[in-house]
């Protein structure tokens, strides 16, 4: 039998399905990778439920007012030295700041298993400051919209739940970026001063997991809250 | 290639995906930019953002490579998901019918506009 084939052979020789029985019969552990990032996947899909609950709550709540939904696209529209309103225009440049501190994350991964160490510090660092940035411009749209009126039980233009839904979801998404930024830093820096160079990189990917998931998240409140 | 050594990939693929992470996230603004409106909005969006997401996931997160029972602990759970959506997807409806027959409120309400 093909099953017990695998088993004899060990089950990091079968790979899809096969594999996927394999180690889960094996008898062993079941995940072929270091706990810290099996523990930091168990985290991200209890974390995918919680921003699952406020946007299916946002879901809910919007389909189910009769209340007219404030148009996203005027709400968040901002003129640049003058000019005339551009839409979306600072959601615009957070998302692309989020996609850049990814990009610079993803490299530090790699320059982290190659061993690079001050290329690896230097990309953490980088994406250390983008996020910070982009918490800063999360904290000005905040205050803009606190100056429109725009408060939890209601706003100038339509349905209450509005204000209680973007403050509630982009809140708690920017508590994560905040503590991305201080658990990258502290990582960094146990980088830079050698706390890895024996146990291996592997610490990098794990916070780069973490930080990935923060950018995944910011991709569906982009498409759900802005854009629709 | 998924090991208790880590995963380690060419450079190249990062960059490209960055790439093409910026260019899908020019396309859904554009979407606003450009008022596309309707059935039109919701595709482009939602196919926008499961490409993005795939991407982000596959390749940044390194699921592509990770081993099945690793990929099903993480893809699995959160697809349930999708009933959820579907219920509560028909429960608001029922609602908001029930707001407008029973309660009076206005079906066609329009919201006001922002001036900035």
């Amino acid at each position: 039998m093909s099953q017990s084939n695998a088993i004899e052979t060990g089950s990091t020789a079968a790979s899809g399905m096969k594999g996927f029985v394999a180690d889960w019969s094996a008898d062993k552990q079941i995940y072929q990778v270091p706990w810290g990032k099996a523990m930091m996947w168990i985290f991200l899909v209890s974390d995918t439920f919680i921003f699952s609950c406020f946007l299916v709550g946002y879901m809910t709540v919007r389909v189910s007012t009769a209340e007219a939904w404030p148009l996203a696209t005027e709400v968040f529209a901002l003129s640049i030295f003058g000019s005339d309103p551009i839409p979306l225009i600072l959601i615009a440049i957070m998302t692309f700041v989020l996609i850049t501190s990814s990009g610079t994350m993803a490299l530090a991964v790699n320059y982290g298993y190659r061993g690079d160490k001050r290329k690896t510090v230097l990309l953490m660092c980088a994406t250390a400051a983008l996020g910070a940035t982009f918490v800063g411009m999360q904290v000005f749209e905040w205050s803009k919209l606190i100056g429109y009126g725009v408060r939890p039980w209601g706003n100038p233009w339509g349905a209450p739940q509005f204000g209680s839904v973007f403050y509630m979801i982009t809140g708690f998404h920017g508590l994560h970026v905040s503590a991305g930024v201080i658990y990258l830093l502290i990582i960094a820096r146990r980088v830079a001063r050698g706390h890895y160079d024996k146990k291996g990189y592997e610490i990098v990917e794990i916070t780069g997991l973490y930080w990935h998931f923060v950018d995944l998240v910011w991709v569906f409140i982009f498409a759900f809250f802005y854009l629709l | 290639m998924a090991s208790a050594t880590g995963q380690q990939h060419p450079l190249g693929i990062y960059l490209k995906i960055w790439l093409l992470l910026f260019v899908l996230s020019f396309f859904s603004y554009l979407v606003d930019y450009m008022h596309v409106q309707g059935v039109m909005r919701w595709t482009l969006v939602l196919l926008l953002m499961a490409l993005k997401a795939g991407f982000i996931l596959a390749i940044f997160m390194h699921v592509k490579w990770e081993r099945m029972a690793l990929a099903l602990t993480i893809l699995g759970p959160p697809s349930v998901l999708l009933l959820l959506i579907f219920f509560m997807a028909v429960e608001g409806n029922y609602t908001e019918s029930a707001r407008i027959q029973y309660l009076g409120h206005d079906a066609n309400a329009t919201p006001a506009h922002v001036s900035h």
